[in-house]
């Protein structure tokens, strides 16, 4: 039973999610907005029900599987991909380390003028 | 007893849902045993040998995708509910993250305005196609997110999620140079990077090879990641005039 009650309080946020995304005609996924629902009441709640918590990090344990059948869809698209294969790959690498380099540069420099600020703030 | 010819048998079974699905879990299983043989290099990750396998399976047996995809929609399906259960590890961490609000936001936005600006001027710079251009956009938000996004924006949902799972792994590969190179040590800081840059496999990467403290991060960057890129993706598009 809490399986079915975890994945019915994860795919009721869904639905509320969903409700907002169409209702308000916000430019975001329906499960975004459905993880926003759910933090709000977790935080009201005050705490994770066991049942969610089984269901949504079984879920999360096996998150790389449920990427497969989308990915497999890249069989379709093998003539774009092919067409700016080289445009494609020099973009993901470039733009991927200057992300991974920015990111770390900004975090750690504000973290540590966090820190020099003192542990009183 | 009549016994039905095997060609027969095997048209009437490849259209069925249930060849797809087992195909698909059979291809998770062997791509991550093959993984662990290698030594686990994130060069080989367990998803990309997977859609390797799988593609490759598909284009012997002659089925075509929207076939397929008959069948694995029921794992595709669960995309949605793991997203909302993002809120989870969020919620378990809110402590740490009011304490470190102002470099995690300021953080999280340098990153995505790197991320997305980066890749739509490298791609229009060398003349990509608009539908690549516009999938390759949410490339570093973790896929079920990205595919949302992409369709809000006019690129193409499966090509984003196999462009994510691409940034993926060059993340994981780079990652951990990068850092090395920049003499990042704070696993806080590592963890939050691998998840901003390179979702779920950031995750998962940071989780196996440098801590628990550091997966805890990159869990957080992923979402706040996927949440943040949502709401200033289709503004950024739409300010670029795409």
């Amino acid at each position: 039973m809490p399986l079915i009650v975890g994945m019915s309080l994860l795919l009721g946020c869904q639905f509320i999610g969903e409700l907002l995304a169409r209702g308000l005609a916000v430019p975001v996924p329906g499960p975004v907005l459905g993880m926003l629902v759910l933090l709000l009441a977790l935080m009201i709640h005050g705490r994770v029900p066991t049942a969610l918590r089984h269901s949504g990090e079984g879920l999360l344990r096996y998150l790389t599987l449920l990427f497969v059948p989308a990915g497999v869809g890249m069989m379709v698209h093998a003539q774009l991909i092919m067409a700016d294969l080289w445009v494609i790959g020099v973009t993901l690498v470039v733009s991927t380390a200057l992300t991974l380099a920015v990111t770390a540069k900004v975090m750690s420099w504000l973290n540590q003028r966090r820190l020099r600020r003192g542990t009183g703030t | 007893m009549n016994i039905v010819a095997l060609d027969q048998l095997w048209v009437y079974l490849s259209g069925h849902p249930l060849v797809s699905l087992l195909a698909t879990l059979v291809a998770f299983i062997a791509a991550s045993w093959l993984n662990r043989k290698m030594g686990g290099t994130p060069l080989l990750h367990p998803v990309i040998l997977s859609i390797v396998l799988l593609i490759g399976f598909l284009l012997l047996a002659g089925i075509d995708y929207p076939t397929y995809f008959e069948g694995a929609q029921f794992i595709h399906f669960l995309l949605g509910p793991a997203t909302v259960a993002l809120a989870i590890p969020l919620y378990d961490h809110l402590e740490r993250v009011r304490a470190m609000l102002v470099p995690i936001l300021l953080a999280c936005c340098a990153g995505i305005v790197t991320a997305v600006g980066s890749t739509i001027g490298l791609a229009a710079l060398m003349g990509a196609a608009p539908e690549t251009l516009l999938s390759l956009a949410p490339r570093s938000v973790t896929s079920p997110i990205a595919m949302g996004i992409a369709e809000q924006v006019g690129g193409i949902p499966s090509l984003a999620a196999g462009l994510v799972l691409l940034t993926g792994s060059v993340g994981c590969a780079l990652g951990p140079w990068i850092l090395r190179l920049m003499r990042i040590t704070d696993p806080s800081v590592q963890g939050f990077t691998m998840g901003l840059a390179a979702h779920g496999f950031g995750t998962a990467h940071c989780f196996a090879s440098i801590g628990a403290m550091a997966g805890a991060f990159a869990g957080l960057a992923m979402a706040l990641t996927g949440l943040l890129t949502a709401f200033l993706l289709p503004l950024m598009t739409t300010l670029s005039g795409l």
